[in-house]
């Protein structure tokens, strides 16, 4: 599972946006920390005490020569380990439709952090919606760039889905952006939003 | 006034390769009426530790690593003996530009208390009856076997090591250091290892011992000066290598063949894995000494870290930088007893790294995917060497 890139200024904004919810000095989990990219930059500016779960060998060597602690784990089963609260921030960038139970991981994110931060492609763009409506095909975009026999993302949604869930599981949204182009969609956010980046909390 | 005892140490220089910079030393110490304590009570000494070192320490000496054995190692751990010409056990992964490059670190390696290369063991001889110790030797215990290596390193006025490794019982030694002397390691690298044995691997040693105690050569271990255990030696080894590969490496390197030249059906060695498990037995009674094996083998056994402590509070406060390493095919020491030693850094919030790499070498893994180890084991010594702003401002280490 791939982290966030920071070497493409297309997803500066998301970087921005989750360097500016994190608090200095506070820990913070990654789930699915790719590379290390985001947790370096956090260290760097933020002085976060940082750990990652990453199942990628190649990434944990990447994680390891910039020096941060990583655990070759699976997400989906890397937190029954901590007991509540164990961190002030939990990460899922990018890595939350692609985890087996999401259902499972987030409600477990929640409760081993105080806030959540969750990061995915919207399956509902409009680029997508008109590669269905009339392409016929399960659209190929740039936030969702896999053709579907090699995707590693397992679940498709779209920013109202997520919205709806979090309501109805009780989930508190503080904070929420959505990102096209790397700017920040103000109206129809479901339709114009590639990226949606919520900060959550229980 | 009370009369101040001097603590007497003895250094010998026993051989030195100056091609590969190599020396094999012996320091003595524990020299009565200052014996050491072992953990069971009972005094022992004079104790000599044989020890290797590569490259050189640094002025501020902080690149010092301490490299601990397994059941049959020793203390050459890397490069080759100009009188022996047999590579060091880790070769491979330590010396000159390798993986823990010897042109940037200052590595020690010794032989365990127990032990039988060089170290004082059950062969050495007994001051008191000038005899060999035999089963006279008093049981140890990893604990012992790391306060040892602590009095080495303190010998060598090194304050903190830059990290201790090893894998499997030298993994053993690793958590030791980690719940003994953390004010004195940096960092530490426990690899395909477990804080207390199960019963199965009890189990597997005590079948070990029973080979050797059951060969009439034995003699309540009083066999020095006559015929060895051999065959019992030989045995032990032979289940040990079982147990050290995995189901797939054994197929791969030998499958069903036949050795050649030999007639079929007769109880010899006739399968290629047969006359590899014949061999590695036979190598093995040359240059071990069965007591060493019973002793060792016991310390393995009781050692326990966990020792019913609350899994959070065994390295409750640990500042030291942790990478844990297992291998997906190791059944002897299998990946989950290598995650038990991770979960319990993280309930202690230990900074720490785990890494669970493939292989199909089992648990012989640790000393042949050096490929793979070694990388991530380099770039680990790397950033805890260079200490640099990813460590948090809350748990930073003064130098």
């Amino acid at each position: 599972m791939e982290g966030i890139t920071i070497n493409n200024p297309e997803n500066l904004i998301e970087c921005k946006t989750i360097l500016d919810w994190i608090s200095a000095e506070s820990s913070v989990l990654d789930l699915g920390c790719g590379d290390g990219e985001l947790l370096s930059l956090l260290i760097k500016k933020k002085r976060v005490q940082a750990q990652g779960i990453e199942i990628n060998q190649q990434a944990i060597q990447n994680c390891i020569i910039k020096g941060l602690n990583v655990f070759q784990e699976d997400i989906d089963s890397g937190l029954s380990d901590y007991p509540e609260k164990s961190f002030d921030y939990v990460i899922l960038n990018q890595t939350f439709q692609q985890v087996k139970k999401p259902a499972f991981v987030l409600e477990e994110a929640l409760r081993v952090s105080s806030k959540t931060i969750v990061g995915f492609p919207n399956f509902l763009h409009l680029s997508s919606r008109l590669k269905m409506c009339f392409g016929g095909k399960v659209p190929v975009t740039k936030s969702l760039p896999y053709k579907w026999f090699d995707t590693p993302n397992l679940h498709f949604f779209s920013i109202a889905d997520f919205i709806e869930y979090c309501k109805t599981k009780g989930i508190k949204i503080e904070e929420t952006v959505v990102i096209s182009k790397n700017k920040k969609v103000r109206v129809f956010p479901n339709i114009f939003g590639e990226i949606g980046l919520f900060l959550l909390s229980k | 006034m009370q009369k101040k005892s001097i603590r007497r140490q003895i250094e010998i220089t026993i051989s030195i390769h100056q091609s590969h910079n190599i020396k094999t030393k012996q320091f003595t110490f524990a020299f009565p009426p200052n014996e050491l304590i072992l953990e069971s009570g009972k005094k022992l000494g004079p104790i000599t530790i044989t020890y290797e070192t590569y490259g050189k320490l640094n002025k501020e000496k902080t690149n010092a690593i301490l490299v601990t054995h397994a059941l049959s190692g020793d203390a050459h751990a890397s490069g080759n003996h100009e009188e022996e010409d047999i590579a060091g056990w880790w070769d491979k992964l330590i010396g000159p530009g390798k993986f823990i490059d010897t042109n940037k670190y200052f590595v020690i390696c010794s032989n365990i208390l127990g032990g039988c290369r060089g170290s004082t063991g059950p062969a050495s001889i007994n001051p008191n009856t000038k005899k060999e110790y035999a089963t006279n030797f008093p049981l140890i215990s990893i604990g012992d076997i790391v306060n040892v290596q602590k009095e080495l390193v303190d010998h060598l006025n090194i304050d903190k090591l830059l990290s201790v490794i090893g894998g499997s019982m030298g993994g053993m030694q690793v958590l030791q250091w980690m719940v003994a002397y953390p004010e004195r390691i940096k960092s530490a690298i426990p690899i395909a290892t477990t804080m207390k044995h199960t019963p199965q691997q009890i189990a597997f040693n005590e079948v070990g011992r029973q080979a050797i105690i059951s060969d009439p050569n034995w003699k309540n271990g009083r066999y020095y000066g006559s015929k060895i255990p051999a065959k019992g030696l030989a045995l032990a080894r032979m289940i040990g290598h079982i147990t050290y590969m995995s189901d797939d490496s054994m197929k791969i390197k030998f499958g069903r063949r036949f050795k050649l030249n030999k007639e079929k059906y007769k109880f010899g060695a006739e399968f290629e894995v047969e006359g590899y498990l014949h061999y590695r037995g036979d190598s093995f009674v040359k240059r071990f000494d069965p007591n060493s094996y019973l002793y060792i083998t016991k310390a393995m056994d009781y050692f326990n870290i966990e020792n019913g402590k609350r899994l959070g509070s065994i390295f409750k406060g640990l500042k030291t930088k942790i990478l844990v390493i297992s291998f997906k095919s190791d059944w002897l020491y299998p990946s989950q007893q290598s995650q038990k030693i991770v979960k319990a850094c993280k309930l202690a919030r230990v900074k720490t790294t785990y890494c669970d790499i493939s292989s199909n070498y089992g648990h012989d893994a640790f000393l042949l995917e050096v490929k793979e180890e070694g990388q991530i084991i380099k770039h680990f010594l790397n950033s805890v060497l260079s200490n640099d702003w990813k460590e948090s401002p809350l748990t930073i280490q003064k130098i």
